[in-house]
């Protein structure tokens, strides 16, 4: 049932997406196109440069994005977007009612800076997938990462990079 | 009182900030911060600025989206589970309605040569963009902790192993070193 597996998939997502953003999209990664095969690695980037261009965090345009494409409805959109919204929901609301202890719990503490390593690999891991032939087609294309790279450490906001990209890729190919 | 009747009920203030937060809030993530800050800092007052980067921190280490995190939390505070549904709401319609209607026509015209030549130029930015902060992030991290997350990306990379075992590795790995740790201090 396409419908289970989605709210499983995003339930999934929302509940381990720590370090938000780019930290959840090896995870997207790896469930959307590895494990399910919904979307082809070009597709999966496709849908970042919308959400680049976009209002709204990656996890949540992708799972309206994906839920609507997998079912061809909107209510197959609103699962996937209330599921990946669910953990925040819950943990939020447990967490907002003990924060100042939590805050302190070494244990807690010792937990956070165990993962914080992991998160920036699995930003390193979405980096490193996303470098397939079908995103990177030819040597034009590395020339379009090396400058929006460095752009971007030079704090160019990261919409006009892709708009402009964009219209590199219309002028190119 | 008269205050209170033209601006509406909390639930409806915080359903409003929240919305027009997740109009604005391009790209996600750390970029929405200002924003934030400007709407429930200064403008309506919900949160002090010390509380502020307390919840910000409480954003960053739950799971989920920041933005999420923040409308719940700060909902919450202001009008409990009513307030925390409603925050959470504006903030999601937004990016909802928009990435539908995108989804709903962009099947259509994603084969057209012009489109197609677009995502062309765009796939390799895409790249570069979430490159680009990792050397801030890992600033200041010692080279074990390096060589950490560089091994958990090349086996997730490689091997395709899920994100979610190298998470839990962490929390437990983090958790184990801190008892470790106070049981030597003890002695």
């Amino acid at each position: 049932m396409i419908y289970l597996q989605l709210l499983y998939v995003y339930l999934k997502i929302g509940f381990f997406g720590f370090g938000g953003g780019y930290a959840m999209l090896s995870l997207i990664q790896n469930e959307i196109v590895v494990q399910n095969h919904w979307l082809t690695n070009a597709q999966l980037a496709d849908i970042i440069a919308i959400s680049q261009m976009t209002p709204g965090p990656i996890a949540i345009n992708s799972a309206t994005y994906i839920g609507y494409t997998v079912t061809g409805n909107i209510w197959g959109s609103m699962l996937a977007t209330i599921a990946v919204c669910l953990p925040s929901l819950t943990i939020m609301l447990a967490v907002t009612r003990f924060y100042l202890k939590l805050q302190h719990n070494k244990y807690v503490t010792g937990a956070m800076g165990g993962m914080q390593p992991m998160v920036i690999g699995m930003i390193v891991a979405a980096a490193l997938i996303l470098l397939t032939p079908d995103t990177f087609i030819d040597w034009k294309s590395w020339v379009i990462f090396g400058l929006c790279f460095v752009f971007s450490v030079l704090k160019v906001n990261p919409i006009l990079l892709i708009v402009a990209s964009g219209v590199v890729g219309i002028m190119l190919y | 009182m008269e205050n209170e009747k033209r601006q509406g009920v909390m639930w409806w203030q915080l359903f409003t900030s929240f919305f027009k937060i997740g109009v604005f809030t391009f790209g996600g993530g750390y970029a929405m911060i200002p924003l934030i800050e400007r709407e429930v800092i200064d403008r309506r007052g919900w949160v002090e600025r010390q509380q502020f980067l307390e919840l910000l921190t409480l954003a960053q280490s739950a799971p989920g989206p920041i933005s999420l995190n923040t409308s719940v939390f700060v909902g919450y505070r202001m009008d409990g589970y009513r307030g925390a549904f409603a925050s959470i709401l504006g903030v999601v319609i937004p990016s909802f309605v928009i990435i539908l209607l995108i989804a709903m026509f962009f099947t259509e015209i994603r084969h057209n040569h012009v489109v197609e030549a677009a995502f062309k130029g765009m796939r390799p930015a895409v790249v570069a963009l979430i490159v680009a902060p990792i050397m801030g992030l890992a600033k200041g991290m010692g080279w074990k902790r390096i060589l950490l997350a560089l091994v958990a990306a090349v086996v997730v990379w490689k091997l395709s192993v899920s994100p979610i075992l190298f998470i839990l590795l962490g929390a437990v790995g983090g958790i184990l070193w801190t008892f470790l740790h106070t049981k030597r201090e003890k002695r």
